[in-house]
């Protein structure tokens, strides 16, 4: 049964429609993405998910409770780390643990949580005084406090050095490697490709594609593409016979081919059965976001220069 | 699958989270302490200082055997709530908002409104000690008069906290950041403080002004307290008043307070 089950939301302010008619199943264990460009509708969907608004129309519900309705529970046993939410800035991060741990019937061991996050060098600094990732280590420790079985996590690194970022993945992994099941919601397609189990891509408040983010990247954009050249011509059906072959095209004397996963290993072992070698091969894979361009038309970032005019 | 083996009733909010939540407030208003300064130390050193300048000390005509020092009493009572009223509540329920402080709480089992309640115990208690610490240095060791009517001047302390601090709950509603419901906050506690008599005690103000004093919160409490300390019960027309500005601000905070 899935943790988390969303079917048709519509949340609209005013005349801007934020989520419509959204679709989702979370299983149990896995680490879920949402993923989508700014003003996706990824803030209101999580939102809508935690019971802190009301949907217009569809049903939610996180672990067989309705949010709404059962807000207490469900809040007892969702960990929720929301985007730009700050402390006090005077309010010390052993202070902070301790108050949010109050709040729950059956919190986690805060000291071990501190040595999890990597928080016992700051336990008596002020949150003011801390730096952006140690503000989001605390950040997930709160959410994690009160032992969660899920962890939403919103926008985690947005803001944070690539390093910090890197950190932030490790510590993703480790809540997912303690039984959490995680909601990560993001607009870094990287970040998506490296953690998510699965995910939705939203754009415009709608669900344009769920997947793995390697069926997805495939899927729909093309999957791999191999180039390469050959010393001597390949007769035509050598490599268009493949399954796992999509297209051959030519590119001045490269041949480029495209095809789903396991393409290269296929077209090098049939180059080989006819006695040829492939050269200067260079293998390119599609990514997520090459599936977001095609899907939406648009890249998940604000475009800075659109280029020359068309 | 642990979930499905705990309890889905709601939980009450653990016992210790209040405790908690108000012993944290008040550290961190004491870190920031500037409700606490200007509510409390600066009405405790203009006792000190009133005690000590001679013509404080000699009786106003009229006004029952009240010295103005005596009479500043009330005032500096009205100073104080107002400041911890008017700056002390709302400038961090106001910067919590901005912060998302409130936001995150409201996702946790304890929903923000208690996060309200602890700022509210923590500056009644800082407005109480306030009291205690004005009747202690002024009545025991300045010779200041005691309030004869006690009691009705309790009622009219309790009244008054609960009028400015209701008060101070609409600047946190209508205040977008800290630094404007300090602005807001400064700019109301000017006028309420001149009316209570602050820069000109009440039964030193002209007629009409006293009139216009005694119709605005402040003006009305401290007459009502005024009254007191010569034994009489404050007047109907003073209780009621603060009554019904209570009544006014009370429903103006609760309809317009927003918790992000």
């Amino acid at each position: 049964m899935p943790i988390i089950t969303v079917e048709h939301l519509r949340k609209t302010y005013g005349s801007v429609v934020a989520v419509d008619d959204v679709s989702l199943e979370v299983e149990r264990g896995e680490v879920f993405g949402v993923l989508g460009p700014n003003g996706a509708g990824k803030t209101t969907l999580v939102e809508c998910l935690t019971g802190l608004r009301v949907p217009d129309a569809g049903a939610v519900r996180v672990l067989g409770l309705d949010p709404r309705v059962d807000r207490a529970a469900v809040r007892e046993r969702v960990g929720v780390q929301l985007q730009q939410s700050a402390l006090p800035a005077k309010l010390r991060v052993r202070e902070a643990l301790d108050l949010y741990a109050s709040f729950y019937a059956e919190p986690a061991d805060v000291g071990e949580l501190v040595e999890a996050l990597d928080l016992a060098e700051v336990l008596d600094r002020a949150f003011g005084a801390l730096s952006g990732g140690q503000r989001q280590r605390l950040s997930v420790a709160l959410a994690l406090v009160g032992r969660p079985e899920i962890a939403v996590l919103d926008e985690l690194t947005t803001g944070l050095d690539p390093q910090s970022r890197r950190h932030t993945w490790q510590l993703v992994e480790r809540v997912r490697d303690r039984g959490v099941t995680v909601v990560l919601v993001t607009h870094f397609m990287e970040e998506a490709e490296r953690l998510c189990d699965r995910l939705v891509l939203i754009d415009g408040g709608r669900v344009v594609a769920s997947g793995t983010p390697d069926a997805l990247a495939a899927g729909v954009a093309g999957g791999t593409r191999m180039r390469f050249r050959t010393s001597s011509p390949v007769a035509d059906g050598v490599l268009s016979d493949l399954a796992s072959v999509r297209s051959v095209g030519t590119d001045g004397d490269h041949l480029v081919v495209e095809g789903t996963g396991e393409v290269v290993t296929d077209v090098v072992l049939a180059l080989d059965a006819v006695g040829l070698r492939p050269r200067d091969v260079t293998v390119r894979s599609a990514t997520l976001e090459d599936a977001f361009l095609v899907l939406t038309g648009h890249g998940i970032r604000p475009v800075e220069e659109e280029g020359e005019a068309r | 699958m642990t979930g499905i083996a705990r309890t889905t009733t709601a939980p009450a909010v653990p016992r210790g989270a209040l405790r908690r939540l108000v012993l944290t407030e008040a550290r961190l208003t004491v870190r920031e302490p500037v409700g606490l300064v200007w509510g409390v130390a600066m009405p405790v050193v203009l006792v000190v200082v009133f005690g000590n300048i001679g013509v404080f000390r000699e009786p106003i005509p009229g006004a029952g055997g009240l010295t103005l020092f005596d009479a500043y009493a009330p005032v500096l009572v009205l100073v104080s709530l107002a400041m911890l009223g008017l700056v002390g509540l709302p400038v961090p329920l106001a910067s919590y908002r901005e912060l998302g402080v409130l936001r995150r709480m409201s996702t946790t089992p304890v929903p923000p409104s208690r996060l309200l309640a602890a700022q509210l115990v923590v500056n009644l208690a800082a407005a109480a000690v306030a009291v205690v610490l004005i009747a202690l240095v002024g009545i025991v060791l300045l010779g200041m008069a005691p309030p004869r009517q006690w009691v009705g001047f309790l009622v009219t302390v309790v009244l008054t906290a609960v009028c400015l601090f209701s008060l101070g709950l609409c600047v946190a509603a209508v205040a977008r950041t800290g630094r404007s419901a300090a602005a807001i906050g400064n700019a109301l506690f000017f006028p309420l403080a001149f009316f209570a008599g602050l820069w000109l005690p009440q039964p030193a103000m002209p007629d009409v002004l006293r009139t216009i004093s005694e119709l605005a919160p402040t003006g009305a409490a401290v007459a009502a307290l005024t009254a007191t300390m010569t034994g009489d019960l404050p007047s109907a027309q003073s209780l009621l008043l603060l009554v019904a500005y209570s009544a006014v601000f009370s429903v103006v905070a609760v309809r317009t307070f927003r918790w992000e």
